[in-house]
């Protein structure tokens, strides 16, 4: 144990009399460490890459040149066709709203389900106590599947549209927000929980009247942020499956030239709103951790 | 005091009857919402169109597996093929024990006393309490004998007949007559049936790899074994590696090549180290933008300039994460604590060594723990991106999906995609919890 506590081997242990020496002997060691792990990183880096460049069709280099060639073209053709983006806006608004509601029912779903889940799986609140395991292990599946498995599957049962990036978004919120609760809820003071199970009430009296009120600004404030990263997921899931603007964005970028106005229309509608979302839901967040 | 008091008396009651009246609008709001959606969405009409028959396959084939015996009614051939496809086709004369041949009489037994005959007339299958159900062409016709009246699971037309029961699905037509039977497990998952390793059990592979003859003189039977594995044409065990590993190299490159980009960014973004408003206030809408500017849109621009491929991939983890990692860094780098730069400056220290000894070492372990928990949710989206750029798992689970039959291909995929994510949670944790819990011990 003592050979342990004071480092390597008898020969190499810096003698503890002498400070300096071995403060420096320290110092170095650490450097030492340092400098073998950045030169590793970058070595994995750079091979990395150079892995990654071959295995793409076309390479790094060649088409670096090439990254403002797309959105120049896309750019142009709209700005020909500027007159058509305010209808073009209008057209787009309902597949925009369905985006928004995916995320939004689904941040809400997630949350409901990740609330019980978090209190469940909470030390000294759980209703169970030998099943914390169980629904931790639960929600940690739940978070490493990825939506778009969930959404690709329910496609094949219940066909397009946007119940099933509704559902996929959900179930991972559901794990995502539900460990997240969880840290909150032990952090929660229990006192309140004791005085209400003196006076006899119930479990669930316990969680909606002792923890969550104390809980609430917190969990809100995850939510919302989640409800940021739901939105973007959404946009992709519609991208690859169906449902929503990333739908319709899809199908003009198939489509190709003389389509690049409705690509800059649903761009332009993307980005506004993922940035209005961030603006709001970050000042709420603000106001909620800082009570007022 | 009585002043007070009734004063106070109908503002708290009031008060109280605001909360009151808060906390039954909100729940009221929700259900109101959700019943906006549920119409919005049609759900009434997604539980009328929903494949439940879809749903049934998908799930019967993440567990088990089918094999078709077919015989071509015009020419007579035999084959013996796991889910129909060619590549999982028995070879001649070495035909599972439960289909025997003889001439040209097949007989295939699907267990539970459930026997099916083809021969020179057409086909029988005998059905335990039911009774034979006998089928013979006739002329341009399919003449069907069976005891009437006809159950629901026989299904039967002038030119298809169709029985499905518990032990297998069976269909004869003019041209084929076919059986299925399904049986439990991923046939074929280590061998393929051209292997010579095929069908034999662990005992006999073990003999076989530390002490049996050669089976081929170059090289050793546990390298054939592995080789054969790896280039299994049913599984494609080794193409699933490569697909793993890309997907997780690109989220690896996109991350830490957004941490490296972000970081000196950040120092120009923050107030403390940079006097000039004008840049700051550039660089945080530059974050803002390409915070705003989705992964999904990044996606696509790039991969019109870089083609498909895990280099796409990366780039746009790399494009979108340099925005959010800009914008942590530079928030982290104006909360440190000035005392450690202000002792560093006391002993004349330059303002980059300022930056290596009073900074660094603050904000290293925050930066660490926020870039390695964005590896880590990378690793998900690196599967998604993976789809659409076309590069790593996520292609593949898209292939396998979009074919509507590999299901137990996509319960696979689904599986490793887990435990790959679930692996990266693991490693990034361990890791955080070492340097952050390592550096604010001193050691």
């Amino acid at each position: 144990m003592v050979d342990i506590a004071f480092g390597p081997e008898p020969g190499h242990r810096p003698d503890p009399a002498d400070n300096r020496a071995t403060y420096l002997q320290m110092v170095r060691r650490k450097r030492m460490y340092g400098g073998i792990l950045l030169v590793l990183f970058m070595a994995l880096m750079a091979s990395g890459f150079q892995l990654a460049d071959a295995r793409n069709a076309g390479g790094f280099w060649n088409g670096i040149g090439n990254v403002l060639a797309f959105p120049t073209e896309v750019v142009t053709e709209a700005w020909a066709n500027r007159a058509n983006i305010p209808a073009l806006f209008w057209k787009f608004l309902p597949s925009l709203v369905e985006t928004l509601n995916i995320a939004a029912v689904a941040t809400l779903i997630g949350a409901l389900a990740g609330a019980v889940l978090a209190l469940l799986s909470t030390r000294g609140l759980a209703r169970w106590p030998r099943l914390i395991g169980l629904f931790r292990r639960m929600m940690d599946a739940m978070r490493a599947i990825p939506e778009i498995v969930i959404a690709l599957v329910l496609i094949f049962i219940l066909g397009g549209g946007p119940v099933p990036a509704m559902i996929a978004i959900a179930f991972h919120t559901a794990g995502a927000l539900g460990k997240l609760f969880s840290e909150v809820a032990e952090n929660a003071d229990r006192k309140p929980v004791e005085g209400l199970a003196s006076v006899g009430a119930s479990w669930g009296q316990r969680m909606w009247l002792g923890v969550i009120p104390q809980v609430a600004p917190n969990w809100i404030g995850y939510g919302l942020l989640r409800f940021e990263i739901n939105i973007r997921a959404s946009a992709i899931l519609g991208f690859v499956g169906s449902g929503g603007i990333g739908h319709d964005l899809k199908l003009a970028m198939q489509w190709g030239q003389g389509r690049y106005d409705q690509v800059v229309a649903i761009f332009l509608l993307l980005f506004l709103t993922i940035v209005a979302v961030d603006q709001l839901s970050s000042h709420y967040r603000n106001r909620l951790v800082k009570g007022h | 005091m009585a002043m007070a008091e009734t004063t106070l008396a109908p503002a708290i009651l009031r008060r109280f009857q605001r909360r009151k009246a808060f906390s039954l609008a909100v729940p009221a709001a929700i259900l109101a919402y959700l019943a906006y959606v549920f119409v919005a969405f049609d759900m009434a009409g997604i539980a009328q169109r929903a494949r439940m028959d879809n749903a049934a396959i998908l799930l019967s084939d993440f567990w088990s597996y089918k094999t078709h015996v077919t015989r071509n009614n015009r020419t007579g051939d035999l084959t013996v093929a796991i889910e129909g496809e060619s590549k999982g086709t028995y070879p001649e004369g070495r035909l599972p024990d439960w289909v025997s041949r003889d001439g040209d009489i097949t007989r295939i037994d699907l267990g539970a006393g459930h026997l099916v005959t083809y021969d020179g007339v057409g086909a029988r299958y005998e059905v335990p309490g039911y009774g034979m159900i006998d089928i013979a062409p006739e002329g341009d016709r399919l003449r069907l004998t069976a005891p009437e009246p006809l159950p629901d699971w026989i299904n039967a037309s002038d030119t298809r007949i169709s029985v499905t029961t518990d032990q297998g699905r069976f269909a004869y037509t003019r041209s084929k007559v076919e059986t299925f039977r399904y049986q439990p497990g991923w046939e074929l998952f280590f061998f393929t049936l051209d292997s010579p390793f095929s069908g034999k059990s662990p005992a006999e592979l073990a003999a076989l790899a530390l002490w049996g003859d050669r089976l081929d003189p170059a090289r050793s039977n546990l390298a054939y074994m592995a080789a054969d594995v790896w280039t299994n044409a049913m599984w494609r065990h080794g193409d699933v590696v490569w697909a793993i590993f890309e997907t997780v190299l690109m989220a690896f490159l996109g991350t830490m090549g957004a941490a490296l980009v972000a970081l000196p960014l950040a120092f120009l973004a923050a107030a403390n180290f940079t006097p000039l408003r004008g840049v700051r206030f550039a660089l945080r809408r530059l974050f803002d933008f390409v915070r705003g500017v989705d992964g999904l849109i990044w996606t696509i621009v790039l991969s019109r300039a870089f083609g498909p491929g895990p280099m796409t991939g990366a780039l746009a983890i790399l494009t979108t994460d340099t925005g959010s990692f800009g914008k942590m860094f530079s928030e982290t780098l104006e909360n440190i604590d000035a005392r450690q730069v202000e002792g560093v400056q006391s002993t004349g220290a330059n303002a980059l060594q300022r930056a290596r000894f009073g900074v660094i070492p603050q904000i290293t372990p925050v930066l660490l723990s926020q870039v390695l928990y964005y590896l880590e949710s990378n690793t998900r989206s690196a599967t998604v991106i993976g789809a659409i750029v076309g590069g790593g798992i996520g292609l593949l689970l898209t292939q396998a999906i979009i074919t509507q039959k590999d299901w137990e291909e996509v319960c696979y995929y689904m599986v490793l995609i887990v435990l790959m994510v679930t692996l990266m949670d693991t490693l990034s944790g361990w890791l955080r919890r070492r340097l952050i819990r390592g550096d604010g011990a001193g050691h």
